[in-house]
């Protein structure tokens, strides 16, 4: 049900009359704000031509930009799979049904939730730099990637473990009472369906691993920030090289979100799961599930019936 | 373990957390109202400029912005808060804070108005309640119920996001943990106090919105 269907009913004369004149007042808003920027940064002279024409020549991409995307990328990629594991893993743990694995494994979770994965990061890497873990080069990498893994990881964590309480009770009680052991249940009636209709969120937790990359600028390592950065230092143009590496940022998420809604659209037309289970906040940054707070309403089974034929 | 905390100001560091994050709260919660009312409102235009900076903001990393601000907006285009450089910082990551969650609380509080099922307007309607009547005493205590959740979880989110702040100088909890680790040997102890001290911060809010949200849930 969209907001103004509900809020509003259909407009008469006298309120299609507020709505256009509240059209010329927002669009004049726009146009202000759109100005002030403008201004601002034309008297700043980061509007004149020699700090734009950077970004048409290959040296700025192929020496700032394109390695820039290659740190975020790589770390985002390695991070998502290794958090895919440690999720797995610690999900399956937290349905186990000894008492203990699951406290264990809900104590990792809710820990590894609560703590900020700046924190996580900045702490890797001075033990990591300090006792030579890894070859020097690639330390900042090995700090990004292992707060990375640990924060997402235990959001991927709660997503199976409240995917699998999603699922409708019929099919686990099917396999119960088919002769199969909890175990087998879980693993060959539940998880399968369960990590289908997660597969939105998942990717929507791409998202959230691609933006939080960028926290790596705080312990050196060579993203796409720390590149834009140089780049503004090497051409005089911070404020465009910043902007540029915005509007990158914006267009990879952006394209991963839509990827996100396409995915679930599809699992909406299968009839054979128990529907998509949908993110509805998926990429707010650390933030889409909190220690002992509500992870349940970010994933619940879809309200619309999925097509039966 | 004891002595090196004592010889840093561990407490100052997390009042300054709390402080960020209490400000940046507030300004986030003024500012996601405002879009709120824009993405939800009848005027396509307003709703295109609510949706604009939703998309914007919510794709761009939270680091970026506060470096912007110091490096771009402060230092480049003069736009200072403040003369002191560090209040000047401790400020421009408030704003930033308050900028980057208002796009999260803005989407918390379209969600709670996106859970009210289309009859309770249509009832309202019927029983001859005015637009005004219907907003207040149907619509919107139920729309703020349906946002606590989402709500809870972005003020949770913003307190532990308040360590960005670190990147630009601010020397919040995340920022003397990093320089206690790298001066002080035996940093393992410092890095779980300091985990602590946010696992203290977050832990009641989410119990505490948790609880808000089952009990003050419409039934349907």
């Amino acid at each position: 049900m969209s907001a103004q269907n509900v809020l509003f009913d259909a407009p008469g004369p006298k309120a299609r009359l507020r709505h256009n004149i509240l059209t010329v007042v927002g669009a004049l808003l726009i146009l202000g704000i759109l100005y002030l920027v403008l201004a601002k940064l034309g008297q700043a002279g980061q509007l004149d031509a020699a700090k734009w024409t950077p970004f048409l020549t290959a040296s700025a991409w192929t020496a700032y930009l394109i390695p820039g995307l290659i740190g975020t990328l790589s770390a985002a990629a390695i991070s998502v799979v290794l958090a895919g594991i440690f999720g797995l893993i610690f999900g399956i743990g937290r349905l186990a049904t000894q008492r203990w694995i699951r406290i264990v494994c809900g104590i990792v979770v809710e820990f590894f939730r609560a703590v900020p994965v700046l924190l996580m990061m900045y702490f890797a890497f001075t033990i990591y730099s300090r006792n030579g873990v890894f070859l020097a080069t690639i330390n900042p990498l090995m700090a990004v990637v292992t707060a990375l893994t640990l924060y997402n990881g235990s959001v991927i964590a709660e997503l199976v473990r409240s995917g699998v309480h999603a699922l409708p009770k019929g099919q686990s009680e099917a396999g119960l009472s088919v002769g199969l052991t909890p175990q087998q249940t879980l693993l060959s009636i539940q998880l399968p369906q369960a990590l289908v209709a997660m597969l939105p969120a998942l990717m929507g937790q791409l998202v959230v691993v691609i933006k939080d990359s960028a926290l790596g600028y705080g312990i050196t390592y060579m993203e796409l920030l720390t590149w834009s950065k140089t780049l503004g230092s090497a051409y005089a143009n911070t404020v465009p090289a910043y902007i540029v590496a915005a509007v990158l940022f914006i267009l990879l998420n952006y394209a991963m979100t839509k990827l996100a809604g396409a995915v679930e659209q599809r699992l909406r037309k299968r009839p054979i799961t128990a529907g998509p289970l949908t993110n509805t906040m998926p990429n707010i940054v650390q933030g889409s599930a909190e220690p002992g707070g509500p992870i349940d309403y970010l994933i619940e089974p879809s309200h619309d019936a999925p097509p039966r034929d | 373990m004891g002595e090196i905390l004592a010889r840093y100001d561990f407490v100052g560091a997390f009042w300054l957390t709390i402080q960020l994050s209490f400000w940046s709260a507030l300004g986030a919660l003024m500012i996601g109202t405002v879009l709120a009312v824009l993405r939800v409102s009848p005027v396509p235009v307003l709703r295109l400029l609510g949706t604009a900076y939703v998309n914007l903001i919510r794709n761009t990393p939270l680091t970026l912005l506060m470096v912007s601000s110091i490096l771009g907006l402060s230092l480049i285009l003069g736009l200072r808060l403040s003369n002191d450089v560090k209040t000047d910082a401790f400020l421009w990551a408030i704003v930033m804070l308050s900028v980057y969650h208002a796009a999260f609380v803005c989407e918390a509080l379209r969600s709670g108005v996106n859970t009210i099922p289309a009859g309770q307007a249509e009832a309202a309607r019927a029983i001859g309640l005015t637009f005004n009547q219907s907003l207040t005493e149907v619509l919107l205590p139920q729309a703020f119920r349906g946002s606590i959740a989402p709500l809870g979880s972005t003020l949770i989110a913003l307190i532990k996001n308040s360590t960005v702040a670190s990147v630009i100088g601010v020397s919040e909890a995340a920022g003397l943990m990093a320089t206690i680790v790298e001066n002080e040997t035996g940093g393992v102890p410092v890095f779980f106090v300091f985990a602590l001290g946010f696992v203290v911060l977050t832990l009641p809010l989410g119990v505490l919105f948790t609880s808000l949200s089952r009990r003050l849930a419409v039934k349907r």
